[in-house]
């Protein structure tokens, strides 16, 4: 009745390959950006910012790098946690390197470098495919990780190894530091994250997207119907980096604001990023907010649940909580493979014929 | 000799060794991936879970117990008997079958033919899902395994080489745990090529590694055989759990041991046994010798854990199928 | 984006509790959970139950009873920062964030939110110097302060002169792991022998490469900073090589029981430093009847009288006696977390006063000032004594050397001054 697309007719090219061509998908989009930008910054405090709103917004970052690569390249990566490590180190040498220049700058020129360092580690993916690519991909994490403890030029150094996010300002308002107001820190990722959402829906619906997806279904076919395997393929490491760089500089200065490597970008970050986007669905935009959201807000309800409401050990909560997740994660996948961006497809196909199916 | 040239040589030797450890972990993902194409993260997991009941078994604790007692306001602990080594195991292989089947019976049987990456995903569900049930049965404490296995290094290796240097050389160090491993590692390989080969369970195990239609189509069980690989690969994670167990006592940590697994399968192929083998020993000695020539004197260090994926990454350029991996056959 | 509308509509009653000012409220970051369960899990029993201890015999700290809130962190930074956040809005008092990679993440927040943070033996080293980090305190010692204790403990085993002795140090390959350098390099030069460096990577469930290193080079100590599976291996290994074990000393993170207990009678003669000795003190069977035989105990109660169980608990004493202090110099019961950092800046702590507690000798004496917020320096070092399976403390409280540690701390907080646009100063 509300989803459907007959009577929504377009008069203009413009209009028919818009971002969201059926009208309530539109203004759904609308509503949630309205709320996003002009709600909840109003009403959030401290908690909500940093145990559930920042993470979420930073990892859906690193979750729509990912499947760029994973979900639309069909190139497993491991490297996640590594190269989120570059963007941390990269944003933190600019900063303190070139105190004067807006963070903005910073964290874009980091996600810039994390491009290029990716696309160095994305070469052996023209040779190595599936799950030796993947493990490939581990020797840039493990790499990374150990170079940026050994090198202590990389944090400055400092006598703990660890680096600090100094206060940083935009529009005379403090982002980055501790004296950051919960709604800059939100609005900050926010931003980052709206700007890279649509880069990303968009660069997957043009040629470059279209060359990634040929690749990923099948590399060959792809290759004999003039698809360059070399420029897709390091194009989406670049791409993937890039916006995999971005998060990691934004968890550093403006998430956590102190990191060592080994302890904020280990291994499990990598796994934590790719769960998100399989929980989610590969391929799809949608599944990267939805993955990294399931992962973010999960293990907080059942701590709340268990800790708070129940009045369990808070050790007794914790097993149970692995136990709980780890049980989930079978559950989706048998009842629906694709992800929770598929549910979404089907509820969505469903509200087209709604309530009338036939 | 040099003494420099000696050390090298027991570098050598301890690589060897130390690539014999790696290549018991690597042996349970090669099983399970032959057999059904599953990239089974869980195998380090169950490699901890096995070696916690294990010693929860010889111990005499009581399961659960810490849940039991928080929602009943009981105060067990243990049963008070203990078991005696040998019982043990068997007790512990009868829960790894248990287990075996559960995940078979639960969990792939509902995901036959999907994609890789969907399968490698329910892995790490499982692994999560183990990892806790682990912590909840036995208690997350360091637990000592006691079954009496050799430990320090063989004296007899020590004064025996002695000789062959200056005054600067001490002798080979050998580590008699590691020598342990190694007879058990091949009495294991041994066992299961055995196994493959010459029995009938086996030969439809290879029947269905090759093609799962073809097995169907004569009559071979898939669930079955799948369940007999999960039951081998619970076996080799056993073996694995208390050979690294012995070292570090039983804990937590344990379950990191599959990152050390996965350069060896890269390196010697996902689906091939000898290849864990070999890779294990080229890992484990590339590693080693990459420390004490270049890593500890000039790059300070720690440099093993992402030598050995560079190691494998460089070999894997040559042969993107791993040493003894099936080759790729690409068709459009 | 529709997702994280539900889930904050499911979750919004939980936040809704307000926060209890009548009582005084002491989080508990523990981590019985993850690779580092054996060590977090003692410490935060100790804790809870001296603090329990407390509710129970004195009715709290001065008549205002204690609610404790405990939160798992499982030593991961990230849930860290949620704890904290969760916590703070409660009306915390202080916090001990029990992990380097969360004491920094707090040190900027809490200082912002005008919360104390007690880093015992852990931490950032730097913060020792008060007037540049007023709200975080690491008495009664830090790592530096270890490196020097140890090097004088050897110093006094060999009549003084460490001249041509070969000491090497294997260290956990992380921030923690590296803090001793700087101090062991400075003492190198200072005292003449020779230092060797051999990191683990985490984990560090594979030392071969390390310990064979040792074995060539057959150093005359082995000094460790490890934590978690990385100490059992080591001391399995150690033992392996018949590396003689007196001569090998762990830092007080690397000295718990669970760490040598694998190895079993071949860690024998083990050493490590403690800031905290450890004996039956009186106050452990007032625990056992007041708390645990009420059925109060926290965990299972199996870990009382263990070395990070008298730790946790040491480190609870500090704070009560820090709340008692604020108590005193504000003349409310009821205190806030900065009466209660000024109770810690004025903290005093004497034997008689340990005495008087049931704990005797558990500590140095030392008192905290604005200038000083790292305390004495103190440590001791002990000996795992197998057959019985007990640390006997060796010596008594060793002093480190201040004249090295002082100015590297001079050092480092300036710079972090500098970084952060702090104008030193007290409070």
């Amino acid at each position: 009745m509300f989803y459907r697309e007959a009577g929504d007719f377009k008069t203009s090219y413009e209009a028919d390959s818009q971002t969201f061509p059926i009208a309530f998908d539109r203004y759904r989009y609308w509503a949630v950006l309205a709320i996003a930008f002009l709600v909840i910054p109003f009403v959030i405090n401290d908690y909500w910012v940093n145990a559930i709103f920042v993470p979420f917004l930073i990892y859906a970052i690193a979750a729509i790098g990912l499947n760029i690569l994973t979900g639309y390249c069909g190139q497993v990566s491991l490297g996640t946690g590594g190269f989120m490590a570059v963007g941390a180190y990269a944003c933190y040498k600019l900063m303190t390197g070139f105190p004067d220049v807006s963070i903005v700058i910073h964290i874009i020129l980091a996600g810039g470098i994390t491009a290029a360092v990716g696309a160095a580690f994305g070469l052996p993916s023209l040779r190595i495919k599936g799950f030796y690519l993947a493990v490939a991909t581990l020797a840039a994490q493990f790499f990374l990780v150990w170079l940026f403890n050994k090198v202590s030029w990389f944090y400055n150094y400092s006598a703990s190894g660890q680096i600090n996010a100094p206060e940083r300002f935009v529009a005379g308002v403090a982002v980055t530091g501790p004296n950051t107001a919960p709604w800059a820190q939100y609005m900050i990722c926010l931003v980052f994250l709206t700007v890279c959402a649509l880069l990303a829906r968009n660069l997957t619906r043009g040629t470059i997207g279209r060359s990634w997806m040929a690749i990923r279904d099948m590399d060959i076919a792809a290759e004999i119907i003039g698809v360059n395997p070399l420029k897709a393929k390091l194009t989406a490491f670049a791409v993937s980096s890039f916006f995999i760089g971005i998060s990691g500089a934004l968890f550093f200065a403006v998430y956590l604001g102190a990191v060592e490597v080994g302890e904020a970008f280990g291994i499990q970050k990598s796994f934590l990023v790719l769960f998100m986007i399989i929980i989610g669905g590969l391929g799809s935009i949608f599944g990267s907010f939805a993955g990294a959201a399931f992962l973010v807000v999960l293990p907080v309800a059942l701590k709340v649940i268990g800790v708070d409401w129940l009045d369990w050990p808070t050790d007794l909560v914790a097993h149970l909580q692995l136990v709980i997740v780890g049980a989930l994660i079978m559950f989706f996948l048998i009842k629906e493979p694709h992800g929770l961006a598929q549910l979404w497809r089907v509820t969505k196909e469903k509200l087209r014929l709604w309530p009338f199916p036939y | 000799m040099s003494a420099d040239f000696l050390y090298g040589i027991e570098v050598i030797i301890n690589g060897l060794m130390a690539g014999v450890l790696y290549a018991l972990v690597a042996l349970g993902f090669v099983l399970i991936f032959k057999a059904s194409g599953i990239f089974n993260y869980a195998q380090g997991v169950m490699a901890l879970f096995a070696a916690l009941t294990l010693v929860g078994v010889m111990e005499g604790q009581v399961p659960f117990s810490h849940l039991i007692n928080a929602v009943f306001g009981t105060e067990i602990h243990h049963f008070g008997w203990e078991v005696p080594a040998l019982l043990a195991i068997l007790l512990t292989l009868c829960i790894m079958i248990a287990f075996a089947w559960a995940v078979q019976y639960f969990v792939f049987r509902h995901l036959v033919g999907q994609e890789p990456i969907i399968l490698f995903m329910a892995t790490i569900g499982l692994a999560y899902f183990l990892e806790g049930v682990g912590d909840l049965m036995w208690g997350s404490d360091i637990k000592t395994l006691a079954l009496g296995l050799p430990q320090g290094g063989s004296m007899a290796v020590e004064e025996w080489t002695a000789g062959l240097g200056g005054d600067d050389f001490y002798g080979f160090f050998i580590d008699k745990l590691d020598m342990v491993a190694t007879v058990v590692a091949l009495l294991l390989v041994a066992g299961l090529v055995g196994f493959a080969q010459y029995t009938k369970q086996g030969r439809a195990m290879r029947a269905v590694a090759d093609d799962h239609q073809a097995a169907l189509s004569v009559g071979i069980s898939l669930n079955f055989i799948w369940v007999l690989v999960w039951s081998l690969a619970g076996l080799v994670a056993l073996v694995a759990g208390v050979m690294w167990g012995a070292k570090s006592g039983v804990q937590f940590s344990l379950s990191l041991i599959a990152l050390k697994a996965l350069p060896v399968l890269m390196l010697g192929g996902f689906t091939s046994i000898p290849g864990a083998i070999v890779g294990g020993l080229i890992i484990g000695v590339g590693e080693k010798l990459f420390e004490y020539t270049i890593g500890a004197p000039f790059l300070g260090g720690a440099t093993e854990n992402w030598f050995a994926y560079m190691l494998a990454l460089i070999f894997l350029v040559f042969r993107p199928q791993g040493l003894f991996g099936e080759r790729i056959i690409e068709r459009v | 984006m529709k997702m994280k509308t539900l889930a904050a509509m499911a979750l919004a009653g939980a936040l809704a509790t307000g926060p209890a000012m009548a009582e005084l409220v002491m989080p508990d970051l523990s981590y019985r959970t993850g690779p580092y369960a054996a060590g977090g899990t003692p410490f935060s029993d100790g804790y809870q139950d001296y603090l329990n201890l407390l509710n129970a015999r004195d009715g709290g700290i001065g008549g205002e009873s204690i609610r404790i809130v405990e939160c798992e962190t499982g030593y991961n930074t990230e849930k860290g920062v949620e704890c904290y956040e969760s916590t703070k809005g409660e009306g915390a008092l202080i916090y001990q964030p029990l992990s380097t990679g969360i004491t920094y993440q707090l040190i900027p927040k809490a200082t912002a939110d005008g919360i104390p943070i007690h880093t015992m033996g852990y931490g950032r080293t730097s913060a020792a110097n008060g007037e540049v980090f007023n709200w975080v305190f690491n008495y009664p010692a830090n790592y530096w302060d270890a490196a020097s204790v140890a090097i004088n403990y050897l110093l006094d085993e060999n009549g003084g002169d460490l001249n041509g002795k070969k000491i090497a140090l294997v260290y956990h390959n992380s921030a923690y792991g590296k803090e001793p350098i700087r101090t062991l390099e400075e003492l190198s030069s200072m005292h003449g022998f020779e230092l060797s460096q051999l990191a683990v990577d985490h984990p560090g469930q594979e030392q071969k490469s390390q310990w064979l290193q040792i074995r060539r080079e057959r150093p005359d100590y082995v000094l460790m900073w490890g934590w978690g599976v990385m100490n059992q291996v080591a001391v399995q290994e150690a033992a392996n090589i018949n590396f003689p074990m007196e001569n090998f000393i762990g830092n007080w993170w690397a000295g718990a029981e669970h760490d040598v207990t694998p190895a079993g009678a071949a860690a024998n003669g083990y050493k490590s430093l403690n800031m905290n000795r450890v004996q039956d003190y009186p106050v452990l069977e007032e625990i056992k009847t007041l708390v645990h035989d009420a059925g109060n105990a926290a965990g299972d109660g199996s870990n009382i009288g263990k070395v990070l169980y008298v730790r946790g608990m040491y480190a609870a004493m500090l704070a009560a006696e820090a709340i008692a202090k604020a108590q005193d110099i504000h003349g409310t019961a009821a205190v806030t977390p900065a009466m209660v950092r000024d109770g810690m800046e004025a903290l005093e702590i004497t034997n008689a006063r340990m005495t008087e507690l049931g704990m005797e000798g558990i500590g140095p004496e030392f008192s905290v000032s604005c200038q000083n917020h790292g305390g004495a320096g103190q440590g001791l070092v002990q000996q795992w004594n197998a057959a019985d399976g007990v640390w006997e403390p060796l010596t008594d409280f060793i002093a480190p050397d201040a004249s090295v540690i002082a100015p590297l701390i001079a050092e480092d907080s300036a710079a972090f001054a500098a970084e952060s646009g702090i104008t030193p100063g007290c409070l």
